[in-house]
């Protein structure tokens, strides 16, 4: 953990991983959009549109997982002050907000043929979208607050409240009666998916997770020269 | 071949979700690796220019 703790040999770490990070993402998409459009079967209930779960999932999958991520990042920032949390947090945050947003467009699309309607109030969706308003707040609590220090505690504080969403989200579908069906991947007993729609869903949420990789060591690289142009532009006119 | 494009009567919600996918995380992602190419370009024309003798820390 102390390790990363150096700016600058972190920079050098993701530049050793990023291009691997960034080809396994290539492969990975090009292999689960194959399983996901051409080698997997139509559901015998839902014809052809549970091909839009294999993008559905893994976006609400993510959703969740950065999120997570922001409420780790805001905890190591709060308690240790380490720095590279901060911006690890600030960097994953957009792309929590992409996911859910993702994840309530497709599930939308989704819904329309399914149930009839692109949104129900209910409560697997509702907590989804307070996911994705509490994704916005964190980012505008970060543009909001000149001084860095204060904006990062301030927007750790957030993510570690908003961090009860989490659980709501995860077992809402078992909690309240709701039209979203529960889960038949993350559950006691093991997925109950047919192998031959497991394989596209589990590539497409390996192909999310390295391409979040990817993304995310390229914002946070951003990040932390956009810390150092800042100190340098100070000192610059200080001098 | 127009049956994989009809999706069975669901091309209508299918289609637009992969594209909504696509379209957003290469987005981002485009976004993201173009921010930080401008900005390490940016950081390494300023430490050349103003090399601080103290400045031997952040040097490469």
């Amino acid at each position: 953990m102390q390790w990363f703790a150096n700016p600058a040999r972190f920079v050098r770490l993701a530049d050793r991983v990023l291009p691997y990070a960034l080809g396994a993402t290539v492969a990975l998409f090009a292999l689960g959009l194959y399983f996901a459009l051409v080698a997997s079967p139509p559901d015998y209930q839902q014809g052809e549109s549970v091909r839009i779960m294999y993008v559905h999932v893994p976006s609400a999958y993510m959703a969740s997982a950065t999120y997570m991520l922001l409420a780790a990042a805001g905890f190591v920032t709060l308690v240790w002050r380490h720095p590279l949390a901060a911006v690890a947090g600030r960097a994953a945050a957009p792309l929590g907000l992409a996911f859910t947003g993702l994840a309530l467009a497709t599930g939308s699309l989704w819904g329309k043929p399914m149930w009839g309607a692109w949104w129900v109030w209910d409560a697997r969706l509702t907590s989804v979208l307070v996911l994705f308003f509490l994704f916005l707040g964190y980012m505008a609590l970060w543009g909001a607050l000149e001084d860095r220090d204060k904006a990062a505690r301030a927007a750790s504080i957030l993510a570690l409240v908003g961090v009860v969403n989490i659980p709501i989200i995860k077992f809402s579908v078992d909690w309240w009666n709701t039209l979203h069906q529960p889960a038949s991947l993350l559950r006691a007993g093991g997925p109950t998916l047919d192998p031959a729609m497991l394989r596209p869903l589990l590539v497409m949420i390996a192909a999310y997770t390295v391409y979040f990789l990817t993304v995310l060591l390229w914002r946070m690289k951003a990040e932390l020269a956009e810390i150092k142009l800042v100190n340098l532009s100070r000192r610059g006119r200080a001098g | 071949m127009s049956g994989f494009f009809d999706m069975g009567g669901y091309g209508l919600f299918v289609w637009p979700a992969y594209g909504l996918v696509f379209v957003t995380l290469f987005g981002v992602a485009l976004a993201s690796w173009r921010r930080e190419r401008q900005k390490a370009r940016l950081l390494r024309r300023l430490e050349r220019d103003a090399r601080a003798p103290d400045d031997g820390r952040t040097g490469r």
